[in-house]
């Protein structure tokens, strides 16, 4: 096609600045909503742009002007086609009643299979110690270095320490727990990639360390002080553990697809929302179960009766069940969810 | 599974836009220079957090340990959400962070292709991420593979300044406008590009390069279109090479006024 660029140019560029403008406009607020004139308008400048693109693309010497309609029609591209939802404002509150035990929910199943492949790790590892003893030290890894002796007696040990430990130790310790086990949680979801092999990896072999020294403090007749040890954090802890888990292993059912009839691409777009939520859903979790470990986990009885540690564990379960399991469903119309993070 | 540097996206307007692809090593550079920024980053924030420690020392402890940490997972989030899909890094390299399928980046997928780092930075440097990369035709880590992002190179878009090359000259192939369209219709983009490119940078080469490479490029344009002996004879290579580029890029009447138009478009980002 010979084509007067001169004129051609001319002509269009004052549609392809008032193009370039809206674009910009949009992409700095997001929020905005164009009323119907200005969709139409913006519609009618990207079809105008596309038509000049393909002209200039039969026209050899203009590579700059080229460049610079592709640039356009792709962001213009980007703002029409989309069909998720846009960015809308933050609403923290609806989107930890409402959002996240929705998204749990929805992809229960995955929850289960992670709960159960972490409750064969426990089996292991209780079995591990109740026949081998030995086994302790060469499954446990560095960080629980301070489980690897007498269970009776670091009870004996924490119990004399009256004072319990100090503020400063607890603050540090709290930071460092946060951290070690969110990193845990975001490997968890970030392994399912390998097809969820090393997610179930990692939840068998945090089950086995559960289940070696649960059994272990068992054996050795310290099931209270386990309890009362355990549970105000463990009751979080766990479950965020086994939510990260779920997340790796939604991950993988859109790599493997089994029984969809969508491409992986159009899995793995649809489950990013969900992943995004529920990982977030689980880094809150965590924070609280750092700090619920290092400054009420830490103190024994006598300082803090065990009674008192077991009943905020079984409450704090108690309240965990009911807000995964109940919160967010609409009462009047229990399928109607609200969208994820996007 | 062939690998390409351009990744074709047709609308359903039935127009084809380009994005070229970025390659593994330019990104490495870009990693390289978010994880210096990075570096910085968090040492300016263990002497702020230090300061915590007249405070007490275990507040401080925690305080550098969680900061550090929120840098470590939020820095590449936070920028390339904020920053339409760059970092400080990718920046400067002029790339892009976009939707494989040239539709809006979502916060979802800044978030899953940000936290699947950990899955590619096994065993170390990145390496699955490497070879997932140099074995992904579009050049993705795992981490885009799974959000289905792709990284892109934005090119400079460096506008020929005509004015400036052709000033005050004659060029004797305006006579015969018939073959001038002929040669519009023959030379490339790329090769119109690289003319230019040879006449804007001239009085850098070597004197004895600049007349090869002249007379390269003129035998070149002269197979393409033949013109009559009268506009071609008695010019150099280097002159018939500007004359060229003069038909090409100007085209009809009130050329000049075009080329600073095609000049401004071309400016804009």
């Amino acid at each position: 096609m010979i084509l007067d660029l001169a004129r051609f140019v001319a002509a269009e560029q004052p549609y392809w600045t008032e193009l370039d403008r809206t674009l910009a406009q949009a992409e700095v607020n997001q929020r905005r909503k164009l009323t119907l004139d200005e969709l139409r308008r913006f519609h009618y400048l990207y079809e105008r742009t596309c038509a000049g693109l393909a002209k200039i693309n039969t026209f050899s010497s203009e590579p700059e002007t080229r460049r610079y309609l592709e640039s356009l029609v792709s962001r213009a591209y980007g703002e029409l086609h989309e069909t998720r939802g846009r960015r809308t404002r933050l609403a923290p509150w609806t989107w930890f009643t409402q959002t996240l035990p929705q998204t749990f929910r929805r992809h229960v199943r995955a929850f289960w299979l992670s709960t159960a492949v972490t409750l064969v790790g426990m089996l292991f590892g209780g079995l591990a110690v109740a026949f081998d003893t030995g086994s302790k030290s060469v499954i446990l890894p560095e960080m629980f270095a301070n489980h690897g002796g007498d269970p009776a007696e670091r009870v004996a040990k924490e119990e004399r320490e009256r004072t319990g430990p100090s503020a400063d130790r607890l603050t540090s310790f709290s930071a460092q727990l946060m951290v070690n086990n969110i990193m845990c949680s975001i490997k968890a979801l970030a392994f399912g990639i390998t097809y969820g092999v090393g997610t179930l990896v990692l939840l068998f072999y945090n089950g086995v360390i559960i289940g070696l020294i649960s059994v272990d403090y068992v054996m050795a007749g310290q099931t209270i002080f386990l309890l009362g040890w355990l549970l105000p954090h463990g009751v979080i802890e766990i479950p965020a553990v086994l939510i990260a888990g779920q997340a790796g292993l939604i991950l993988a059912g859109a790599l493997i697809g089994w029984g969809q009839r969508t491409t992986m691409r159009a899995r793995l777009r649809a489950i990013a929302p969900d992943l995004t939520t529920l990982i977030f859903g689980v880094a809150l979790m965590l924070v609280w179960a750092g700090i619920i470990e290092a400054f009420f986990s830490q103190y024994h009885a006598p300082v803090l009766p065990y009674w008192v540690k077991i009943s905020f564990g079984c409450t704090e379960l108690a309240l965990l069940i009911l807000f995964l399991g109940r919160c967010g469903i609409n009462r009047s119309s229990a399928n109607t969810t609200t969208p994820p993070i996007e | 599974m062939s690998r390409t540097n351009t990744l074709l996206i047709r609308t359903p307007e039935g127009v084809v836009f380009s994005q070229l692809l970025a390659g593994p090593m330019t990104r490495f550079l870009a990693w390289l220079v978010d994880w210096f920024c990075l570096l910085g980053l968090t040492i300016a924030a263990m002497i702020i957090m230090s300061l915590f420690g007249f405070i007490s020392a275990g507040i401080a402890q925690a305080m550098g340990l969680l900061t550090q940490f929120v840098l470590m997972i939020g820095y590449s989030i936070v920028l390339e959400w904020f920053w339409h899909g760059q970092t400080i890094g990718k920046r400067m390299l002029r790339l892009r962070v976009v939707d494989a399928q040239g539709l809006r980046l979502k916060f979802s997928q800044v978030v899953m292709r940000n936290l699947l780092r950990f899955a590619d930075m096994l065993p170390v440097l990145y390496l699955v991420g490497g070879i997932a990369c140099l074995m992904s035709r579009r050049s993705q880590r795992l981490g885009d593979f799974a959000a289905n992002t792709i990284v892109i190179r934005i090119p400079k878009v460096s506008e020929p300044n005509l004015d400036q090359l052709l000033v005050g000259k004659f060029n004797s192939l305006r006579g015969h406008p018939h073959l001038e369209a002929r040669l519009r219709q023959r030379v490339c983009a790329a090769e119109a590009a690289a003319a230019v490119q040879a006449l804007a940078r001239r009085d850098l080469l070597e004197p004895q390069a600049r007349i090869e490479l002249f007379a390269e490029f003129a035998a070149h344009f002269r197979d393409k279109v033949q013109f009559p002996p009268e506009a071609t004879d008695g010019i150099a290579d280097e002159q018939f090479v500007r004359n060229v580029v003069d038909s090409l890029y100007r085209s009809g009447r009130g050329e000049k006024k075009n080329a600073s138009a095609t000049a401004n478009l071309a400016a804009t980002p």
